[in-house]
């Protein structure tokens, strides 16, 4: 049905024409299909559960301005519960390091003590007894801090907790064999262990970063107030206060004493973050790149489209008149638009087979020198088939107009 | 004639808007993509010192050993223990060691609050190392570093804020407690990417606004924040145990003017390292690095991969415009084949005809160069939306981007009207005429 040869030869009469959709479908397919999965790898990526409950929850980072040792405790003690007297506010805890803050602490951690190889490192948190009430972060084994375990001291005089929760993921690295609840680990090749007394379902580490994609959810926290550090104050307010109490909040700290940094700058150097922010912030890079290859993939296609459309119409208009000499020989409208579709499918599938080659290549290059997963087959196949489709409908609108060609065509010179 | 054929483009170009506009858009959206993607990866790409860039060297000791470095690379900073040995030892002409103290400033006006300025404790070798400008006074001196003197450096914009933009030198500003007599206000500074500390303050933020001794801020336990790394997190209790520790937590920079005084320095670091083996506080070989600036932000990785990544797509969506335009003023110029005949038949040379179909495409590519520098514009002003605000706000559209813009269109729309101009260029007369 399909008259494949008489196409191919007079393809062939147009080489340059044809080598140049033919390389516009390659390029396309190639750059679409792999800056999709780029897109997709990051949406993955973003989506990420933070084992936070995100909603209602205040961040506000605090520093001390003159204070210095031993004289901070009380002042922070003293914050604390000015927070909590606060309408509106349900928890109130201090910590150093919570998830998606953007940095801090990395400490390694092991089963035997002074274990000096390093292979397990995982994010530190230093915490009081109402940082996981405040994060909403859900316990699946074993208990929370109690108040009395929690130390003040300053980062160098840390030494190993007495007792630590882990989260789920990094638990079951340590002890794979059973629950690590009630076991020693030991935290920064300590001598001395810690012992397990809780495990936390999920919590993300202090860093978004892709750098550490499968130890993201590796976190342990100590009942440790660090008190030299730039510490944060992590508010859960009660519904529908959390704007309101990012006003209240630092506001009554001033008041309670003016000796105090919380930092003004914008994004992730900002003193009041809600959390729906610091996720937001620590996704930011991720989410631009999803949105640009998504905004280029489609300019790209339309694009494609439009050139197809262009260089189409070009031929139907050069070849009026053996449009014109074929429908006087009895060829029906139906014949002419399956010609230039035929035609265009063609084409398409050449440049697609070398598309695939590229995005293939492309995608090797882009594993090698971004660290990017490799491209899925699937990937290729939808991203085959849309520009395929699309090439179809880029030529239809042509091949209609060369099917309304009138076989009166024939007989005009010219 | 240029003048004729700049007419006889637009006429043609203007016959067919819908074609035109379809190769202007291309053209434009191409260009814009790449020219916002450049202007980003141009500022984080940069050489923030040129001058300077081969004789600033940034010197890393293995104090980790083989177990704990990573994978035979020496740690990125140095513990203190080594930043005094060499510089007490004063082996190049000029060095300093520095690190982010964390530092609170009260400004003096009353019922001010604290502020965190990013603060540097450095020696006072680092202003004429990495040239920073000063707009009143000048750096403290050697002997004040001796003497852990409470003297200070601020910048600019702090001084704006302190003292109304006036000359400050010899007054007081309060930080951490104690008044530090101001000896040098600098002036605008602010090397992109940081390539002094790219670790600690990131390679991309704002200008460093206070510097004060190194011997003064370890003196007052002022803690670093940046970043600290630790072979063994349990090194003891306190300041001076973290100070004795091999926690690395500095920066060491030399200045070496020539290849000579950086072989001879490099010798003496070798050597450095293996008088700790033989002291037996490393149990290795030496294991030494002496970057200077390239290789140091080369080995630092500061271009963001999504930096380089967007570039290489843009590129990419470049060529592919360009293929679309090759293609369509292809099928334009084809369809011109009696207009050229009648052209080549009533004389016009194959230049003439060159040179008409060059003007129309470069026509085309202005107009797509123009439309670029528009969303190029509209790139860079949203492109903080989408990415990290500090590295959004190095994308700027200057001058020279403009030009760069506007020439890369012109010169890729003129490239792609190459082959089609030769293909029509190419159109016997005779024959085409006959075929009428």
């Amino acid at each position: 049905m399909l008259h494949i040869k008489p196409i191919l030869s007079a393809l062939k009469r147009h080489k340059v024409g044809t080598l140049l959709i033919g390389c516009q479908i390659a390029l396309t397919l190639a750059i679409i299909c792999n800056a999709l999965s780029i897109v997709h790898q990051r949406i993955t990526h973003l989506n990420r559960p933070s084992g936070v409950v995100e909603s209602n929850l205040l961040v506000i980072r605090n520093d001390w301005s003159d204070a210095v040792g031993a004289a901070i405790a009380p002042l922070i003690r003293t914050d604390l519960s000015t927070l909590r007297q606060l309408p509106g506010v349900q928890v109130a805890g201090i910590s150093y390091g919570y998830p998606l803050r953007g940095g801090g602490w990395n400490s390694a951690i092991s089963t035997k003590p002074n274990d000096t190889s390093e292979s397990l490192v995982g994010s530190r948190m230093f915490a009081d007894d109402q940082v996981l009430p405040a994060l909403g972060a859900t316990l699946v084994a074993g208990r929370n801090f109690r108040a009395d375990e929690v130390k003040m001291t300053d980062s160098h005089t840390i030494g190993a907790p007495a007792v630590i929760i882990l989260t789920q993921s990094l638990a079951a690295k340590l002890y794979p064999d059973g629950s690590a609840l009630g076991k020693p680990v030991y935290v920064g090749d300590s001598p001395t262990p810690s012992t397990v007394i809780g495990i936390v379902r999920y919590l993300a580490g202090v860093s978004a970063g892709s750098w550490a994609d499968s130890t993201y959810d590796y976190v342990m926290l100590e009942p440790t107030v660090l008190m030299d550090k730039g510490n944060a104050y992590l508010v859960r307010s009660k519904e529908g206060q959390l704007d309101a109490l990012a006003k209240a909040g630092p506001a009554a700290l001033f008041k309670a004493n003016p000796q105090r940094i919380i930092p003004s700058g914008k994004g992730e150097d900002a003193g009041v973050r809600t959390f729906s922010e610091v996720r937001a912030q620590g996704y930011k890079g991720d989410r631009g790149l999803a949105i640009m290859m998504t905004a280029m993939s489609a300019i790209l296609l339309v694009i494609t489209a439009a050139g197809i459309v262009g260089l189409t119409s070009f031929w139907v208009a050069q070849r009026r008149k053996q449009i014109g000499v074929r429908r006087a020989l009895g060829a029906t409208r139906h014949d002419i638009v399956s010609y230039f579709l035929t035609e265009n499918f063609l084409i398409s599938a050449g440049g697609l087979a070398v598309g695939a080659v590229l995005a293939l290549l492309l995608s090797q290059w882009l594993v090698a020198r971004f660290e990017m997963h490799q491209l899925s087959a699937l990937y290729l196949l939808y991203g085959a088939m849309t520009v395929m489709l699309l090439g179809q409908a880029a030529t239809l609108v042509p091949a209609l107009r060369a099917s309304r060609v009138s076989p009166v065509e024939a007989t005009r010179s010219g | 004639m240029f003048a004729y054929y700049l007419q006889l483009g637009l006429r043609s170009l203007r016959r067919n808007p819908a074609l035109t506009a379809l190769m202007v858009i291309a053209i434009g959206v191409g260009v814009a993509t790449s020219m916002t993607s450049y202007s980003i990866f141009r500022a984080v790409s940069g050489n923030p010192i040129p001058q300077k860039s081969s004789q600033l060297f940034v010197v890393q000791v293995d104090n980790y050993g083989p177990q704990k470095n990573d994978n035979g690379e020496p740690p990125q900073e140095i513990d203190y223990t080594d930043a005094m040995a060499l510089f007490r030892a004063q082996k190049a002409p000029r060095q300093t060691v520095l690190y982010p103290a964390l530092l609170s400033l009260l400004p003096g006006e009353p019922g001010a609050t604290p502020i965190r300025p990013a603060g540097y404790a450095v020696y006072a070798d680092a202003f004429s190392m990495f040239e920073i400008p000063f707009l009143y006074g000048g750096p403290w001196s050697a002997s004040d570093d001796q003497n852990r003197a409470t003297v200070a450096v601020i910048g600019r914009e702090l001084n704006e804020r302190l003292f109304h933009g006036a000359n400050s030198v010899g007054r007081q500003v309060r930080l951490n407690g104690h008044d530090y007599t101001i000896t040098g206000v600098i002036d605008t500074w602010n090397p992109t990417p940081r390539y002094f500390d790219p670790i600690s303050s990131g390679p991309f933020g704002d200008a460093i606004e206070v510097f004060i001794p190194m011997s003064r801020a370890v003196d007052q336990q002022l803690i670093t924040r940046g970043n600290t790394n630790c072979p063994g997190e349990n090194y003891g209790n306190g300041w001076d145990a973290f100070l004795r520790s091999g926690c690395t937590w500095l920066l060491y920079w030399v200045e070496l003017p020539s290849a000579a005084e950086a072989t001879a320095y490099r010798q003496y670091l070798h050597g450095y390292a293996q008088d700790q083996q033989r002291a037996g506080r490393f149990g290795w070989a030496p294991n030494v690095r002496l970057r200077n600036v390239s290789q140091w932000l080369d080995y630092q990785r500061v271009i963001p991969p999504e930096t380089t990544l967007s570039l290489y797509v843009s590129l990419g969506f470049l060529l592919i415009c360009l293929v679309n335009t090759v293609g369509l003023l292809l099928a334009k110029f084809m369809r011109r084949a009696s207009e050229i005949s009648v052209r080549r038949a009533l004389g016009a040379s194959r230049r003439d005809i060159h040179a008409q179909f060059l003007v129309e495409g470069g026509a085309v590519g202005l107009a797509g160069g123009l439309l670029g520098v528009l969303l190029t514009g509209v790139g860079v002003w949203s492109i903080d939306l989408l990415f990290d605000p500090q590295i959004a706000r190095l994308a700027t559209l200057d001058v020279s981007l403009v030009a760069w813009t506007v020439g890369a269109a012109v010169l890729a729309a003129v490239l792609a009207s190459f082959y089609p101009t030769w293909r029509a260029a190419q159109i016997q007369p005779a024959w085409q005429l006959k075929s009428n």
